[in-house]
């Protein structure tokens, strides 16, 4: 019982932080898929999703209430296991990052040690899910898709966390809340430009969003990996997709634009919590933005662009902050 | 020896079929690819989808009533098909029709080509993955469309064009709609080259790829943009000028890099060269009626080979018609440009990207009711 006593603040605390994580995580879809239905509306001269409550704003809930009453079609030549199994592995370990972000300096679920390191390696699951959602529906449109973004997702990876390695030499901390912590009077966008450049790239890469949207180039590859997905198990891609979003614009945040800093409000240990969100909504805006401008590149230019460019560039920008560490 | 080494490499081959159902065949075209990883190393096009035997309904009819299949075969230069059998009929009966009919028809098969020309500009946009370009594309067609549909009745399957002349005389809206779309497409042109044509991922995507030469484009019949953008300058309107084109000032753009850029910018200067001859259509509009005279009701034609050619938006244009004296053509072929542009795919794409294939076969602006008639 004793034992019991002193687990219960932890355990209720870790059944909080999953419940938060799940609101962030329907909520940000639900905000995100509206937001970017409207805004790909108004770049695209139309007034996007008009008709379900004021200007369509339940036009996600509608929507999606209509996938959870979908047929889960499963295609008669599919591998069933790897079919129903990838939607799931594509959404669940989308919870764990959330945990250890640091939406301000008093609101974050656990302050760990090796944050960014648990970050990197859930988000990267995300590959696993595209493929085994490709290979598992046999369907050659899907196997093309899950082929690219495997190659895509693993080779954008290395530039990102090389650009972000530049800021854990400067702050010599894994922890996120230390990194965010650590921009009080600049942030590391000023210090590390190159990095946040090379970041933003890899950052679009990896959540496969236009311009580099080659999993599921729909010109090419009908819709790629999702090609045989339907209702539920469909949504759950989607689900995974923005939250990944989320993900990745929040790392962002930490790592370059400061994190919950900003112009100080009342109670600005959590209040904090309102400029992180609008940093991270500025950069989804930004994904937004350029998914509707730009056309898409092609596989081997993409592919160039990472280990000619990216790499490279990523590396003497590593180079020279550890220099520069070591001589300041 | 050599045949097993090439049967082991067919083993490592992926066949897919790319149509009849898929987002950048645009239609019911099937092209069936053999894949090395993500290189196409043989595509062969399937055709027949959508055959409506048009010739073959020619042959069973009063010529006079074909008119409206014509439209139907290239759904986006319906009237510059019309003009093409019109053309056709007038010249086997002897009909000649008035020149204010035909200002219109210049007038009006303009609008239909800019119409042509924007709808691929938007859709080949969005099989290189770019969505927005397509909803302004369609905002500036969508006034052409308006502006025709007045007149004409229609907005896609047009049948305006009669033995002698158009069936309905344009009015003042027509003229002040028509020169203000002029001056509203003349002051998109900027913003597309800024936004679209200067993009260095489109750049990319098109530099280099589909390379054509004259020589190829000589062997598979290809015309149209794609002939023009590897330096021929023929464009009927001027190699063969009809009806009366010869009285305005435009230019045959040209580009010499064969590639997919060339026809894109060909494609683009033609607009500009198209808004040009309707202004100086407008401007020296006669006046007078739009049919001629006498044209009989029963149309006889008199026995003999009667051939037309017109410059539709993807190319030439020719019927030809094989008369025995009586009102229902003997025979009528219709030579339409996607046919003969679709036949240098196999040739084109051999050992590309699977990306590329699409972007090469977008270039070439295929309708396909209009391949398959």
């Amino acid at each position: 019982m004793e034992t019991f006593y002193s687990i219960l603040p932890e355990l209720i605390r870790i059944v909080i932080c999953a419940a938060c994580g799940a609101i962030i995580v329907f909520g940000n879809a639900l905000v995100m898929g509206y937001a970017e239905r409207k805004l790909a509306g108004h770049i695209m001269l139309r007034p996007g999703p008009m008709e379900v409550g004021f200007h369509g704003i339940l036009q996600l809930v509608v929507d999606g209430l209509k996938l959870m009453g979908k047929q889960l079609v499963v295609p008669a030549q599919a591998d069933k296991p790897l079919f129903m199994i990838a939607p799931l592995l594509a959404f669940a370990p989308v919870f764990v990052p959330l945990l250890v972000l640091p939406f301000s300096e008093k609101i974050q679920g656990f302050d760990l040690d090796v944050g960014l390191l648990l970050i990197l390696a859930f988000a990267s699951l995300n590959v696993l899910a595209i493929l085994i959602g490709g290979w598992g529906s046999n369907n050659k449109y899907s196997l093309f898709g899950a082929f690219r973004s495997v190659a895509q997702n693993v080779a954008y990876e290395i530039p990102m966390l090389i650009s972000l390695l530049a800021i854990v030499f400067m702050t010599n901390t894994f922890s996120l809340r230390d990194i965010a912590a650590a921009q009080s009077p600049v942030w590391f966008v000023v210090l590390q430009p190159l990095a946040f450049l090379i970041y933003i790239v890899a950052m679009v890469a990896e959540t496969n969003r236009a311009p580099f949207d080659l999993p599921e180039a729909e010109s090419e590859l009908t819709a790629g990996f999702h090609t045989e997905y339907s209702g539920m198990s469909f949504s759950l891609f989607v689900l995974g997709e923005y939250a990944n979003m989320f993900i990745v614009c929040s790392i962002a945040t930490v790592f370059f634009l400061g994190g919950s800093s900003g112009i100080p409000l009342p109670y600005f240990e959590y209040s904090g919590a309102i400029w992180f969100l609008a940093k991270v909504y500025a950069l989804m805006f930004f994904l937004v933005w350029i998914r509707w401008t730009y056309p898409r590149t092609r596989f081997d230019q993409l592919m160039n662009f990472c280990w000619k460019y990216l790499i490279p560039f990523s590396l003497v920008n590593l180079l020279i902050t550890v220099v520069m560490v070591k001589l300041i | 020896m050599n045949v097993e080494v090439l049967e082991d490499e067919r083993h490592h081959r992926f066949v897919l079929n790319m149509g009849p159902q898929h987002p950048s065949t645009h239609g019911v075209l099937r092209v069936l690819l053999e894949l090395e990883g993500e290189y196409a190393m043989s595509l062969l096009p399937v055709l027949g989808y959508g055959h409506r035997c048009h010739e073959k309904i020619a042959e069973f009819k009063p010529a006079k009533s074909f008119m409206p299949n014509t439209a139907r075969m290239d759904y986006l230069g319906a009237l510059i098909y019309n003009h093409g059998y019109a053309q056709l009929l007038e010249k086997a009966t002897g009909v000649e029709a008035p020149r204010r009919a035909e200002y219109i028809r210049v007038i009006t098969s303009e609008l239909n080509r800019i119409q042509s020309h924007l709808l691929w500009y938007g859709a080949y946009l969005l099989d290189l993955g770019a969505f927005t370009p397509i909803m302004y594309a369609f905002d500036d067609r969508e006034e052409i469309l308006d502006i025709l549909e007045d007149i004409t009745g229609s907005r896609l399957t047009y049948c305006y064009y009669r033995v002698g002349g158009v069936c309905k005389d344009i009015d003042d809206k027509f003229v002040t709609r028509t020169r203000a779309f002029i001056d509203r497409l003349r002051g998109r042109f900027p913003m597309y080259d800024e936004l679209v044509n200067g993009n260095v991922i489109l750049q990319k995507r098109l530099i280099n790829v589909g390379d054509l030469t004259p020589q190829t484009c000589y062997r598979y019949g290809i015309t149209g943009p794609l002939l023009r953008g590897t330096g021929v300058a023929y464009d009927l309107r001027r190699a063969e000028p009809y009806s009366v084109y010869p009285e305005f000032d435009f230019e045959v753009p040209t580009e010499t890099s064969g590639d997919c850029m060339a026809s894109f910018k060909v494609r683009f200067r033609e607009m500009e060269q198209s808004l040009r001859i309707i202004e100086q259509a407008l401007d020296k509009l006669p006046e007078g009626p739009v049919m001629a005279a006498k044209v009989p009701k029963k149309l006889k034609i008199p026995a003999g080979d009667y051939n037309s050619s017109v410059e539709a938006p993807r190319g030439e244009l020719s019927y030809y018609l094989v008369a025995d004296g009586s009102d229902v053509p003997y025979r009528l072929k219709v030579r339409t440009p996607s046919f003969s542009n679709l036949s240098v795919v196999p040739e084109m794409c051999e050992g590309m990207l699977l990306s590329d294939v699409v972007s090469a076969m977008g270039s070439l602006d295929l309708v396909i009711p209009e391949i398959d008639r």
